[in-house]
């Protein structure tokens, strides 16, 4: 891994046309400003995790609702 | 062909309608065969269930029948990884997280399912954080119905 310091205001370049920039530092946290290409997705890590959370949960059903939404 | 289905028991498919996810569904990275099952006539939930593995099977939506103003563009990434083409028909469901009761259920429009119909190619898509889709969006009663 890549490891650089930085100061705020300061970004790095990602390839082309990914420049990630440290707009705030307060505390233990820091903003970062991302500009990318369109294409490019950017989302935090925990988002996905979550998805693959709410997969496992969107697998336990309750077999009566089963039979509500079939009535739906 | 007859498979097993976590839903509706066996269940017999016409081989040609089944939908590859090359990528699995998080969570379920091996599954990689589903099919579309509707859950009953006229109904608005279908099942995605996997070919393979009886209990994977996932309760779904259309989601704009919930919700009429979600949109998003797909984008170029994954009209990649879909092969969609101009002239390909593109289905969009979402994966729904059933509770209790179907006033504290959930669809998720974060992470739609997106099926190019005509390569029977589909995976589920993590739209970019920036356009503030819900995770779990409350099913609460089909918009304009009276129920």
């Amino acid at each position: 891994m890549l490891v650089l310091t930085r100061k705020l205001g300061e970004s790095i370049i990602i390839g082309d046309g990914i420049e990630v920039k440290i707009v705030g530092i307060d505390g233990d946290q820091i903003k970062l400003g991302v500009e990318a290409p369109k294409e490019v997705k950017i989302y935090r890590q925990e988002i996905f995790e979550a998805i693959q959370a709410e997969n496992r949960q969107a697998m336990q059903v309750e077999e009566s609702l089963i039979n509500q939404l079939k009535n739906f | 062909m007859k498979i097993q289905t976590k839903f509706l028991g066996e269940v017999t498919i016409d081989p040609t309608t089944i939908i590859e996810f090359p990528q699995g569904i998080p969570a379920f990275e091996d599954e990689k065969q589903f099919v579309l099952i509707p859950l009953a006539e006229k109904s608005p939930f279908i099942i995605l269930q996997s070919v393979n593995t009886q209990s994977v099977g996932f309760m779904a939506a259309y989601p704009f029948d919930f919700k009429k103003d979600y949109a998003f563009d797909l984008e170029k990434v994954d009209e990649e990884k879909l092969e969609i083409d101009e002239s390909d028909e593109v289905l969009v469901y979402s994966l729904l997280t059933l509770k209790d009761s179907l006033e504290n259920s959930t669809m998720n429009l974060l992470a739609p399912i997106v099926i190019n119909a005509q390569k029977k190619l589909g995976q589920q898509i993590v739209l970019s954080e920036s356009a503030h889709h819900p995770l779990r969006y409350p099913l609460r009663s089909k918009e304009g119905s009276v129920r």
